[in-house]
């Protein structure tokens, strides 16, 4: 079976089935997430889809109070403000993503090194649906 | 890494700077000239400008700010220097820095011996949101913009690493804020050149004038903790963390360094250049500094040979403040972690042992992004010549740094300057 391409589509169509998927070089092993057609570390050319647990920690975070154009369409502004961060997966690669169920109003509250799991959020109808990533707090 | 050294000298012999600020009906053409009108004047034996042989401008995205892309021939001509080769560097806010190392190869090759290199943005034609768009377009937008990212969010939460890591606080940041604001109201080319309590007596002011309720801030910090008149943009970065939306342009003059004494006697030799590339901001194994920092000011430092205790003056990135700290940690002017107690000892002050942005930095000054790299080396000529006015450092000024930071450290550009 040939795998589907290593690209940022195919990456975000995993992603609205709600995978959050990365490639694994077969030459040294190395995990990129998001994907690569080729491996960084060792310029290996020969690459498999692999998927993440959906486990990891806060490594960075903040409560975005002045919103870019997309977020205020997603129904966030001054008055509504919303937590992203970068997130250590458990496989080790790092990614960006929005936070929920922290308390947006008391930010410094928020921990780094809190263990987060995954979470999708969906925004748009019909065709135009699409999932985004997102984490949350371990219940 | 090895070791590189340039094919031959390279001097600075002329600088000049647009006034930064909002300025409606002026274009970045109209800002370059007056860049390149200050330059001409700063020649101190004089200079025939069509001895030129070749532009190199540093714009990040006119194409976006102002409808307008291929940017380079359009200041060649209106400076009057076509037919000769112009060329648009991009690096996002480090574009004038990395023009200015184009610049740098190209007279070093032995291809030009005179070259004009610029830095230019238009940023106030759009509202806000659409400038926040446009600046987060110098980020991963395939998978960073999609979290909700911006960029005072990126910083910001390279802001939480690093209060995480070291114990810092958000007042540690609002005190670089205070400092850049007292070194811009020295500055007439500031866009935000007031002291903080100047700003707080305007407000006052103000109230007064429209029958409003009048403010009762004790002092500064009072003002910076007010969530009114400093609102949080990503916290803990708030407006007074952040440097403004900006319009200007700046020029150098480069020259081979056996040219330069036919052109001025206080020439500044441009005797380290670093520049180094990095991913995006959530891809880093750190968030408390800036890799690509690093490299660069690595490769400037080996390449002229200079420590960092012999620096005298420096213009850092400071797009945001917690941006001004990983600076002096990354130029290794502080030891990882000990930059925000320097800033707060008021090292980092003017009258401090190691004065950092002197001209207000990008946070007084202002930061029109394409041409903030050309601007701050515009301050060090100043400085090293003895020419910053009130804000001029005492003392036997000869050796400068400047530090540009592209996106979050995707792109970082250092130069080292000696005045011989």
């Amino acid at each position: 079976m040939s795998e589907k391409p290593f690209t940022g589509a195919v990456f975000y169509e995993y992603l609205n089935e709600h995978k959050l998927m990365g490639s694994r070089c077969k030459t040294c092993g190395e995990v990129h997430v998001p994907p690569r057609p080729g491996c960084a570390a060792c310029a290996g050319s020969a690459v498999e889809w692999v998927e993440m647990s959906g486990q990891g920690a806060l490594a960075a975070y903040t409560v975005i109070h002045i919103a870019p154009t997309a977020m205020i369409e997603a129904g966030y502004d001054r008055n509504t403000p919303y937590c992203t961060g970068v997130v250590a997966l458990a496989e080790g690669p790092r990614i960006s993503a929005q936070i929920l169920d922290v308390d947006v109003r008391h930010p410094e509250t928020i921990e780094i090194g809190t263990p987060l799991e995954i979470a999708f959020i969906e925004r748009g109808e019909g065709a135009a649906r699409r999932t985004y990533l997102a984490f949350r707090p371990e219940k | 890494m090895k070791q590189r050294r340039l094919g031959r000298g390279v001097a600075i012999v002329g600088a000049g700077m647009s006034k930064f600020g909002a300025f409606p009906g002026l274009a970045t053409r109209d800002l370059f000239v007056d860049a390149f009108q200050e330059l001409l004047a700063s020649v101190d034996k004089g200079f025939n400008p069509q001895e030129i042989e070749a532009l190199y401008i540093g714009n990040f995205s006119s194409d976006l700010f102002e409808g307008q892309a291929h940017t380079a021939p359009i200041m060649a001509d209106w400076v009057g220097l076509t037919p000769r080769p112009a060329t648009r560097v991009e690096g996002a806010c480090a574009s004038s820095g990395v023009a200015l190392r184009e610049g740098l190869i190209a007279i070093a090759s032995g291809l030009y011996d005179i070259v004009l290199v610029g830095g230019i943005e238009k940023m106030t034609d759009l509202p806000t949101s659409r400038v926040t768009d446009t600046l987060a377009t110098a980020a991963d937008v395939t998978y960073e913009v999609p979290a909700g990212f911006t960029f005072p969010g990126l910083y910001a939460s390279m802001a939480t690493a690093y209060m995480h890591a070291y114990r810092a606080t958000p007042e540690t940041f609002m005190k670089v804020g205070f400092k850049n604001h007292e070194n811009g109201a020295l500055n007439a080319k500031a866009q935000f050149g007031q002291r903080i309590a100047d700003i707080m007596e305007a407000r006052k002011a103000s109230a007064i004038r429209k029958g409003r309720p009048v403010p009762t801030w004790s002092d500064e910090m009072d003002f910076l903790h007010d969530d009114r008149a400093n609102p949080i943009i990503a916290w803990p970065m708030r407006l007074y963390d952040c440097s403004p939306i900006s319009d200007g342009a700046a020029a150098l003059l480069l020259v081979s360094e056996e040219l330069a004494r036919q052109f001025t006697d206080s020439a500044l030799h441009i005797i380290g250049a670093g520049q180094a590339s990095d991913g995006a901001t959530h891809d880093r194994p750190t968030l408390t500094g800036i890799p690509a920092a690093r490299h660069a000011a690595k490769m400037a430092y080996e390449m002229a040979g200079v420590a960092p205790a012999d620096i005298q003056v420096a213009e850092v990135h400071d797009c945001f403040t917690i941006a001004e700290i990983m600076a002096t940690e990354d130029l290794d002017f502080f030891p990882a972690g000990e930059g925000w107690k320097a800033a707060e000892e008021g090292r980092t002050a003017r009258t401090g042992d190691r004065p950092i942005n002197t001209s207000g930095g990008l946070k007084s000054k202002g930061h029109p992004v394409g041409a903030s790299g050309a601007g701050q080396v515009v301050e060090i000529w100043k400085q090293l010549r003895g020419e910053a006015g009130e804000r001029q450092l005492s003392g036997d000024i000869r050796l400068g740094l400047t530090h540009n930071v592209g996106g979050t450290g995707q792109t970082c550009a250092v130069h080292i300057f000696e005045r011989r």
